[in-house]
């Protein structure tokens, strides 16, 4: 079997400040990491790889300095990546991004399945993995909390949906969003970790993906960011302090609208 | 109403030699002060300054989408309304209210609902704000499934051409429009929280939050159409259903191969019938990190118990195994709007903030006394809620008697 995990290098938005005047992001000395969400897509894939025999090649677009994930996903276990890398791919929203990324899985070809985690965690979108199957033609399963079963033809996957579990059978090939239920992913191991200090990671380009500057990136994303801003924050109100039964005292008044001023 | 779609590029190797201000038919160039020139809006992307540069730093990018004439052609507003139980959704409900708001009375709004039987839906959707009910009704779509509702989709779309696409940031929502937004090459904006139209020149403006709710971002999608947004639930507002309002409803002919794909339902399991729904409940009480085990929340529960309300919980509970996910408030959990919320070992991450600051009052325990929380709550109560939280259940079990 051949399987792609599609991932990304976020900051970790744990770490991200923002500038209060102009309500941009400080990226300065903020680390950046391998999406969290994209460790069970990797599990999971190298999980049935383990199990069916075959490769896990991992992707990212991204700058050049993205090809460090490339590195922790190999030292994890993927057989080999590839970085999406060219200037004309910056500034891409998700249609632009999946196109791109649609392509370079053309480029791969003789794909069974390709994973993504759920989201990534600095846009939060969920839509690239869907836009990568639409741009594909291939069919999708997103939310993915469990794979039951897989073969060269089909798979049947669990959704996890607001209202219960969708069991959900689709043909290969097959683009898969997975979330943190499906497993528990691996740490690197140190045969691992030395075989990704050796790999060999090409870079991919513009016309390596046959691709023209008016379909990625900036020019070929179809939205764009015009403002961005700080939440717009609710002002505090009264602030007690007192002995634990003054306090719930007062809380009770509020609670049980009995004190006039709630 | 529209700019031209593409740009002028203006390359670094620019002298600023003023020859391309004097070709330039409309005036849209100048120099500037740092003697590069400088294209205003007025530039019609005619494409004549580039070839008379002789140092070829001008280029013309007609990137993507449709000129004025085709943007104009798409009007009026279509809402995918989900259906659950073969009623609508709450969120159907919300969208309807929010098209109605950017519709301001002048645009059609087209509720859109794909179903094995719609029941008295399309009724039910008029009176929420609906012109128009478009109904797809066959037996194969008892489930959601990709394949089909992007084809209907994308079939009522390119039929209707609505300028505006609204659908909920569910699991149904998030699945399919990524997929619609490729089918149709036009843009989409996922989970936004806010949306208006700009009365400068009448586009969309999606207010989204992302990096887990530190920043909002505004985005448009100025060069194609549809503009689509997926919305998050329990963040717009329904409208009190009218019952004199009117419309029609117009049934989409489905066909057997509309309805096939190369994905199906086998089964559904519904989830147990204890399930909470947070986003439901007038009163929430949530128990953060301060809760310290997953055993204290029974006070929590207690509490809920007494004023009727449901317990909610921070990520860092939920993360630590305390408290099961759907309760989770937040940015990667649910968001609420109750009347009262009670932050109780909360210290007020934005990455909670964003999932309950619509709330009517937000009530506050924490120890901290600069505990981020305070800073946004109706009320604060600085000490220990291992006190404070027994000492409030006495209290209420008292004036109850």
């Amino acid at each position: 079997m051949k399987f792609v995990v599609a991932i990304k290098q976020v900051p970790d938005t744990a770490e991200v400040r923002i500038d209060p005047e102009r309500g941009t992001l400080i990226r300065d000395g903020v680390p950046s990491i391998m999406n969290p969400f994209d460790t069970y897509a990797l599990e999971e894939a190298m999980k049935w790889r383990d199990d069916l025999g075959g490769t896990v090649t991992v992707i990212t677009m991204g700058p050049p300095q993205a090809e460090s994930v490339l590195r922790e996903a190999v030292s994890m276990g993927a057989d080999d990546a590839v970085l999406i890398s060219d200037r004309a791919f910056a500034g891409a929203d998700t249609w632009a991004t999946s196109h791109t990324i649609a392509a370079a899985v053309k480029k791969i070809g003789g794909v069974d399945a390709v994973f993504f985690g759920k989201q990534a965690i600095d846009g939060d979108t969920a839509q690239t993995g869907p836009s990568v199957a639409a741009s594909l033609d291939w069919p999708q399963i997103t939310f993915v909390g469990r794979v039951r079963t897989l073969d060269v033809k089909s798979i049947i996957a669990e959704r996890y949906v607001e209202t219960g579990v969708q069991v959900v059978q689709a043909d290969l090939p097959v683009v898969l969003t997975i979330l943190k239920d499906a497993n528990v992913p691996r740490v690197p191991s140190l045969r691992g970790k030395m075989k990704s200090r050796k790999a060999e990671i090409p870079v991919w380009g513009l016309s390596d993906l046959g691709l023209s500057p008016d379909e990625t990136g900036l020019n070929g994303s179809p939205t764009k960011v015009v403002v961005t801003s700080t939440p717009e924050a609710r002002t505090g109100g009264a602030i007690h302090t007192g002995t634990a039964d003054e306090l719930a005292c007062k809380l009770a008044d509020l609670l049980l609208g009995e004190g006039g001023d709630a | 109403m529209h700019k031209m779609s593409g740009y002028l590029e203006i390359r670094e190797n620019c002298t600023g030699c003023g020859i391309c201000v004097r070709t330039c038919p409309v005036g849209a160039l100048s120099v500037n002060s740092k003697r590069k020139a400088e294209v205003s809006e007025d530039c019609t992307l005619c494409s004549i300054c580039v070839d008379s540069c002789p140092f070829k730093s001008l280029a013309v990018h007609h990137s993507f989408g449709g000129n004025k004439e085709e943007l104009e052609k798409y009007s009026g507003i279509l809402v995918l309304c989900e259906m659950r139980n073969h009623s609508p959704d709450r969120s159907a409900y919300e969208l309807l209210g929010e098209a109605r708001k950017l519709s301001a009375g002048s645009k059609e709004v087209t509720a859109l609902i794909i179903t094995d039987d719609a029941s008295d839906a399309a009724e039910k959707l008029i009176r929420a704000g609906a012109d128009r009910v478009v109904t797809a009704v066959h037996r194969n779509l008892e489930h959601f499934s990709t394949e089909p509702w992007n084809t209907i989709l994308t079939h009522v779309i390119r039929t209707d051409k609505p300028e505006i696409v609204l659908a909920a940031a569910t699991t149904t929502g998030r699945d399919v429009m990524p997929r619609v937004s490729k089918s149709l090459d036009t843009g989409l904006t996922a989970d936004c929280t806010e949306l208006h139209i700009d009365p400068k020149n009448g586009m969309l403006m999606q207010t989204r939050p992302a990096f887990g709710g530190n920043i909002m971002a505004t985005i448009v999608c100025d060069r194609t159409r549809p503009q689509m947004s997926t919305v998050r639930p329990g963040v717009m507002k329904p409208l009190e259903p009218d019952c004199s309002r009117t419309g029609r409803i117009v049934e989409l002919q489905i066909t057997d191969s509309m309805v096939a794909g190369r994905s199906r339902v086998l089964e559904f399991i519904p989830s147990q019938g204890d399930e909470v729904d947070i986003t439901e409940a007038e009163t929430v009480i949530s128990g953060g990190r301060g809760m310290k085990d997953p055993a204290n929340f029974h006070m929590l529960h207690e509490l809920a118990h007494l004023l009727g309300a449901t317990v909610g919980a921070s990520r860092a509970a939920v993360d630590n195994g305390w408290i099961e996910y759907p309760r989770q408030v937040g940015q990667t959990g649910k968001t609420v709007q109750p009347k009262i919320y009670l932050a109780v070992g909360i210290s007020g991450a934005v990455q909670h903030r964003v999932g309950m600051q619509s709330s009517d009052v937000i009530y506050a325990v924490n120890k901290d006394p600069d505990a981020g929380i305070f800073q946004f709550c109706s009320h604060g109560f600085v000490g220990d809620l291992f006190e404070i939280i027994p000492a409030l259940i006495k209290e209420i079990k008292k004036r109850r008697g």
